[in-house]
């Protein structure tokens, strides 16, 4: 097929060519490990939330039960790797560059491996795409091959893919886990391409599918190709020169494809979804065996180890287990890897534990992959520019990192780095130029979430003022009407008054037509005589302010009792530690 | 005659102007001042009012009428010196008498003890507590700035400000505040040794 019909490749910007050093570990088949005595399940290995804690302390769970359910967020469940007694969750160091504490389940395993009735999905290919993602998302498959992205939520974001790619490049030197699975487990690989094809098919149509390999895995490729056979016409495997690093996701695709990942997009933006090989077989194993993801090939490796090779190893695994069936033979100031000698962190403490993104455990000795020290001023050799798989100036980049210069980082793309190290391999000053970035990196993200948060509380400070503002003027409005309506009855109330005056007197002589008459003739001149009054002097009205000022001073009493008698209280209830009453007024 | 001729020309000429720049000033009045829309983008927004004025907006304003540009503690260094840039003044170092620069908290309720007496939502800047009278009260701790300021009119001194924990996600790489990254190599070598011991 391929090998006769030799297609175009493209080649990145730069490259590295690091010795190789897969021979430590590559050639030995993927071993089973003796079962560590406790296990610390981190309760989030992926990039997301975590999901919620469905387990109690002193519960035996069986292997492949789930330890956490999605909850609210839709987290991605951990399963327990194998048959044991659940701990209580607790803050253990993380497999993070920084071994910040993160909560992790604990577990000792029992010896008995004993695992759940697995539930596999008969007859895949007939099942609609949504229901598949759906298992992916419940067996806990996340991306294998660094990031650790939820696959079901890779796939279900995913939309017209007319490329998959499948990344069998693994250029880091020394890792070769993924290179043992495609010789052992190219059956499975397989088997997962093709139900990928099914979930990303589109109008009855699958994307065409490529395994791309680099060309120093030679057993990797045939054995992939005599597990294809003729039947997939439409997966093919891609042998791609070796240079580093073409395993990065858009190096890859520029490699096969010669299309660039736009900025800040992504590969879906050109129809393009890329899956690691391991993610595959994980994917293949969920649905046909309907196993959760709970253990993965790691790569022990590195001339401190005794006994190097690859390993199936279950996830919360501390990695001081690894170091002993490894056969470490520590040098005085050992440094220990997670990832390779371009990319990989070191740990400081040896119970960090195994997570689903952990590929290789890099045990090097002080000969080998000296600590580099000797950082000394860039000269401006341009050596870096060169190698930059993402055509950035690394050494530009570098001073505005150190100058803090955020925008200047911004307009040079510092976003565009994928952190592979290249400039720092080939940087003759010994520099640690992606340490620079990683940090400026960290800096502009907490910058932005800063600016976020400050601009949202600068928001809610506005909207707050503008409630009290309105609220007030409501008040005043309130006050002026409340105001209003009493001058209002006051007023009434006097006619009132006025006419009850006038009426009984009228009435009293209405037997007598002369009284009556002289009566009438006394009430109109006492009642002009009385609007004289009124008119000469407010006098009614002051009569009645009387009695609101009395009001008034009775209810400023009332209000200090009333204080009084809450200030009593909240001494008493302060006094006794116990709730007291309110003083809302 | 000439000069005669000169002199209206330059008359007219000046009313056209006068008239074109008073229409200007009319039509394209701007609200506001830009410069303290500027000065209040860069104030950390925690509306604490350490600075002597009630929330960032009157700091802001403040500072643009020439105010000093040190007195936001929980802005630190780097929002001075950004002030500095704006406002094309020097940076100076804080001013203590307005508070040293602290970690970031969040203000938290123990619930059991809080008696619901509202004191606290009436103080909080940013609305970011929740609570009804004689009910329990609660903070957002998305939305809570940090500022300090429910923690006085509390009257039974239940609210707590308890500093931002470090996540895994939100780490600035700083390699350094690392312990050194010795593996403990005594363990793993009485391990082997154990291994060899198994193995004749």
């Amino acid at each position: 097929m391929s090998q006769h019909n030799p297609v175009k490749l493209w080649r990145f910007h730069g490259g590295v060519h690091p010795p190789e050093r897969k021979e430590l570990a590559n050639s030995t088949a993927i071993r089973s490990l003796p079962l560590p005595t406790v296990l610390y399940i981190p309760l989030r290995q992926h990039i997301g939330v975590s999901g919620n804690v469905c387990v109690k302390p002193g519960d035996r769970v069986l292997r492949g039960q789930a330890l956490t359910e999605p909850g609210v967020y839709g987290g991605l469940p951990v399963h327990a790797p194998t048959s044991g007694i659940v701990g209580e969750v607790i803050e253990h160091p993380s497999n993070h560059p920084s071994q910040l504490p993160e909560p992790v389940l604990p577990i000792s395993p029992d010896g008995q491996h004993e695992a759940m009735s697995f539930q596999a999905l008969t007859d895949a290919m007939s099942l609609s795409p949504l229901k598949l993602i759906q298992h992916l998302h419940n067996s806990g498959v996340a991306g294998l091959g660094g990031a650790g992205f939820p696959t079901a939520q890779k796939l279900s974001q995913a939309r017209n893919i007319e490329l998959l790619i499948i990344n069998g490049v693994e250029c880091e030197p020394y890792i070769v886990s993924d290179d043992r699975l495609m010789r052992e487990h190219a059956e499975g690989i397989i088997r997962g391409v093709t139900l990928l094809q099914h979930i990303l098919q589109h109008e009855q149509q699958q994307p065409e599918a490529i395994i791309a390999v680099e060309d120093n895995k030679p057993e990797a490729i045939s054995a992939l190709r005599a597990a294809l056979g003729e039947t997939h016409s439409n997966i093919r495997v891609q042998v791609i020169p070796t240079l580093y690093p073409s395993g990065g996701e858009k190096q890859l695709i520029q490699i096969l494809t010669g299309k660039q990942v736009p900025v800040r997009g992504y590969p879906a933006d050109i129809g393009i979804l890329m899956q690691n090989v391991g993610t595959a077989f994980a994917i293949a194993a969920a649905v046909d065996k309907g196993e959760p993801f709970m253990e993965r090939v790691v790569t022990l490796t590195g001339e401190a180890f005794q006994q190097p090779g690859t390993a199936w190893v279950l996830l919360g695994t501390p990695i001081q287990h690894l170091l002993e069936c490894g056969e470490l033979n520590p040098s005085e100031q050992q440094r220990i890897i997670v990832g390779g000698p371009m990319m990989g962190y070191t740990v400081a403490d040896p119970l960090t534990p195994i997570i689903k993104t952990t590929n290789c455990i890099l045990a090097p000795t002080a000969v080998e992959l000296p600590a580099a020290e000797n950082e000394s001023p860039c000269i401006r050799c341009g050596m870096c520019e060169q190698v930059c798989p993402a055509s950035l100036l690394p050494q530009q980049l570098q001073w505005l990192a150190k100058a803090k210069d955020h925008e200047g980082l911004a307009k040079h793309n510092l976003a565009d780095c994928i952190e592979c190290g290249a400039c720092a391999y080939v940087c003759p000053s010994e520099i640690p130029l992606v340490h620079y970035y990683r940090k400026a990196k960290a800096e502009m993200r907490e910058e932005r979430i800063e600016q976020q948060k400050s601009e949202i509380a600068r928001l809610r400070f506005e909207a707050r003022q503008e409630r009290l503002e309105r609220e007030k003027i409501e008040r005043q409005e309130r006050h002026k009407k409340a105001a209003e309506a009493r001058e209002k009855a006051l007023a009434a109330r006097e006619k009132q008054a006025a006419s009850d005056d006038t009426t009984p007197a009228a009435d009293k002589g209405a037997s007598d037509p002369i009284k009556a008459a002289l009566a009438r003739a006394k009430a109109k001149r006492a009642l002009q005589q009385e609007q004289q009054q009124e008119a000469q002097q407010p006098a009614p009205a002051a009569t009645d302010i009387d009695p609101q000022k009395a009001r008034v001073a009775a209810a400023i009493a009332r209000a200090k009792a009333k204080r009084e008698a809450m200030a009593a209280e909240a001494s008493n209830a302060a006094k006794t530690e116990q709730p007291g009453d309110n003083n809302e007024s | 005659m000439i000069w005669l001729t000169g002199i209206i020309t330059l008359a007219i000429m000046a009313l056209v102007f006068g008239l074109i720049l008073g229409f200007a000033a009319v039509r394209f009045k701007v609200e506001g001042d830009p410069l303290v829309d500027q000065i209040d983008e860069v104030l950390p927004q925690t509306q604490c009012g350490q600075c002597g004025y009630p929330g960032c907006r009157p700091y802001a304003e403040a500072i643009a009428n020439g105010d000093d540009i040190n007195k936001c503690p929980p802005g630190g260094e780097a929002t001075i010196q950004k002030l500095a840039d704006i406002t094309g003044r020097e940076a100076k170092p804080l001013d203590a008498a307005h508070g040293v620069e602290d970690t970031k908290k969040v203000a938290y309720i123990r619930e059991d003890e809080c008696i619901g007496c509202m004191k606290c939502i009436q103080a909080c800047p940013v609305d970011a507590i929740i609570g009804a009278t004689r009910q329990m009260h609660t903070i957002i701790a998305d939305e809570c700035t940090g500022c300090d300021l429910c923690v006085e009119p509390c009257p039974v001194d239940c609210i707590d400000m308890i500093p931002v924990e470090a996540k895994t996600e939100r780490w600035r790489w700083d390699l350094n505040s690392i312990p050194i990254t010795v593996v403990n190599t005594v363990e793993a070598k009485t391990a082997a040794a154990k291994n060899e011991q198994e193995q004749p």
